[in-house]
């Protein structure tokens, strides 16, 4: 594992899930049997998730503005098809402010991997209300819980046209990386959530103030997709619908573009 | 394969001129959104790149083409944008992000009259100080401004030329009336257009963040690990979000590399600066109309120079401080209320009145005439 770490204390606050995600992360990818990260290129936005790959990963990393990873790797991507290109971010990076981004990438089926670290709320910024935060939940910023239905950034991308979609938590540590791995396998557009413990800003103000609080709560509230299916949508408010909810084949946005120039350099 | 447009005389329009001299300068990577008046520089890059086996790809932004565009530039290659005051401001954020992370770039922004959607269609120079300052925090810009469909081509190339040399990204600031009129141009031999292409790490190269004025800039997928940043970073391009040093020592740099490098930077075309009596400071578009306003003062008898500036940023001081010696007066034409007006003042520093001749709106020119009534009122003041 230390391979593809570089010499540097991790960031992560006591109990942080981020740390579940990148050992996750670099399981699936010591299974494919990268010895080296040199066939990678990160790109993360702004918050705790962006820090996973910058600095920590030996390897390429571009570490950008808040909500514009996906920007930065359809460029990247587009000019070295070649290499795996993968996202790193928070849910408000890719579900808040860069949602739009998330959603254009997915119907091109841009061929990167996106890994979305859900904790349901601004961790790095103190605790505010996210896209993510479930319904009466209190932050800093919904004193009085939260008014607001958090958004499925899962379904939403699968609806977009991704290649591949799957969520687990950071309790299904095996599912999570199998997810990531045929997610680095995935031709077209893939994407990960792994919903994940901030004991930090968000556990201790809904009452699950440790890691283990929050990792049983994701294990008791955790519903696989195929149960979900047959339940009422009644039944399944404040749920966590787990599991790979698409896998499916067509062609990539870089295929796409470069048939598109390859046409227009013989028509000249 | 098709290149660069062959040798010749053509009958461009600017946006296009701009295009074919993004294609003679090597761009192979164009992200953009439509937006008026610039979006004749998409169409035809989406038409031309892929034929010389680039890309160019519309976002669903403002904020995602320059992003794109960064992304490309880090894989080595020369990458540029093309939008309009409501676009220029939403690409803000990754102008200031490109400009931290020493990322070459070129963004267009064909003005329009603002502020806010404003009159899409009409001629405004209303972007000057948005150019400069746009971003938040301390940075240095390098501002460029064609006055013909001829600069259009030859001054995108000259901003891919020291966003490549400086490591930063460049701004064409071009308006509506040299972006969409058409004239007669010419397209030098391309072994004639010198060409600056980035300076790359030697093997054992890894401080591409520091240590020289303007580092060797890797690629990434060439195993050097490079580690790219908006926070304040150390010469390795690792965070240091709490040092004072660091921080000091980075921005320091960054401005500093465009700001000792003013001389090297800036070009201007001038006449008669340096004995005139009476001189204009314009750019762009208004520039034009200089050209006649002189003959007909000239035909006056007034004894008239005038400096139009090619580079916006860095402001050419030098040059106006060397027309302020001798001139009693001098004049700024803009369609803007006073942008480049309070920079000339800067300049001179009160050795000589500065009036400033303004017109905004409806995407009308100030005329020859009206320029020159501006500049017979205040000598008529004067006698």
């Amino acid at each position: 594992m230390r391979s593809y770490l570089r010499d540097l204390r991790l960031p992560f606050c006591p109990g942080c899930g981020d740390a579940t995600v990148m050992h996750s992360f670099l399981r699936a990818v010591h299974e494919l049997g990268h010895k080296d990260l040199r066939k990678f290129v990160f790109c993360s936005g702004i918050g705790c998730a962006a820090w996973i790959p910058s600095p920590y990963f030996k390897a390429d990393s571009i570490h950008v503005t808040h909500g514009r990873s996906i920007p930065v790797a359809t460029g990247v991507k587009l000019m070295r098809p070649d290499l795996n290109v993968v996202v790193f971010g928070g849910d408000g990076d890719l579900a808040g402010i860069g949602l739009s981004h998330l959603m254009h990438a997915a119907r091109r089926n841009l061929d990167v991997v996106v890994i979305m670290v859900n904790n349901m709320i601004y961790g790095m910024t103190g605790g505010q209300v996210a896209p993510t935060t479930p319904l009466g939940a209190r932050t800093t910023t919904t004193p009085y819980g939260s008014f607001e239905r958090p958004i499925d950034a899962t379904r939403l991308v699968v609806e977009a046209g991704a290649s591949y979609a799957a969520r687990w938590t950071t309790f299904h540590r095996d599912d999570l990386k199998e997810a990531v791995r045929r997610a680095i396998l995935t031709k077209g557009f893939a994407f990960v959530e792994a919903v994940s413990q901030c004991p930090t800003a968000f556990g201790r103000r809904v009452g699950l103030k440790t890691a283990a609080d929050l990792l049983r709560w994701f294990e008791e509230n955790s519903v696989p997709l195929h149960e979900a299916e047959r339940m009422v949508e009644k039944d399944l408010a404040g749920k966590i619908v787990v599991g790979e909810f698409v896998r499916r084949d067509f062609p990539t946005f870089s295929q796409t573009v470069y048939t598109m120039v390859k046409g227009a350099m013989k028509r000249g | 394969m098709t290149k660069a447009m062959p040798p010749g005389t053509y009958f461009w329009q600017g946006n296009e001129a701009c295009a074919e001299g993004a294609i003679a300068a090597g761009c192979r990577f164009f992200a953009g959104y439509p937006i008026t008046p610039a979006s004749e520089i998409a169409e035809h890059l989406t038409k031309r790149l892929p034929q010389t086996g680039g890309v160019a790809i519309q976002m669903e932004d403002e904020m995602a083409s320059l992003g794109a565009v960064i992304g490309a530039s880090w894989t080595g290659v020369k990458a540029m944008t093309a939008t309009s005051g409501p676009g220029f401001s939403l690409m803000q954020e990754n102008i200031g992000y490109a400009f931290m992370t020493e990322t070459p770039c070129v963004v267009v922004d064909a003005q329009r009259a603002g502020p806010s959607t404003g009159q899409a269609t009409k001629c405004g120079q209303g972007d000057v100080m948005q150019a400069r300052w746009g971003t938040h925090g301390d940075y240095a810009s390098i501002v460029l401004s064609p006055n013909s469909v001829q600069e259009m081509f030859d001054l995108t190339i000259e901003a891919f030329n020291l966003a490549e040399r400086y490591r930063t990204p460049v701004v064409l600031l071009a308006d509506e009336i040299v972006a969409h009129m058409r004239e007669r141009m010419e397209v030098p031999p391309l072994k004639q257009i010198a060409l600056v292409n980035r300076r790359k790490p030697k093997p054992g190269n890894d401080a591409f963040f520091g240590s020289q004025e303007v580092p060797p800039m890797p690629e990434v997928g060439a195993g050097y690990n490079v580690l790219v940043t908006g926070s304040t970073h150390d010469a390795y391009g690792i965070r240091q979000t709490a040092d004072p040093l660091v921080h000091q020592r980075l921005v320091g740099r960054l401005v500093g590399k465009i700001a000792t490098n003013a001389d090297k930077i800036v070009q201007f075309e001038g006449s008669n600066v340096e004995a005139c009596t009476i001189g204009i400071v314009s750019y762009g578009c208004t520039s034009r109309a200089v050209y006649e306003a002189v003959e007909l003062a000239k035909k006056k008898g007034l004894n008239i120079g005038y400096i139009r500036l090619k580079t916006v940023w860095p402001f050419p001081s030098t040059i106006v401080q060397t027309m302020a010696h001798t001139a009693d007066m001098i004049f700024v034409p803009e369609m803007n209320l006073r942008q480049i007006f309070y920079e000339t003042e800067r300049a001179v520093h009160g050795e000589v009145p500065v009036f400033s001749v303004n017109k905004i709106g409806g995407g009308e020119m100030i005329t020859p005439e009206e320029l020159l009534a501006a500049i017979l009122k205040e000598v008529k003041s004067l006698d």
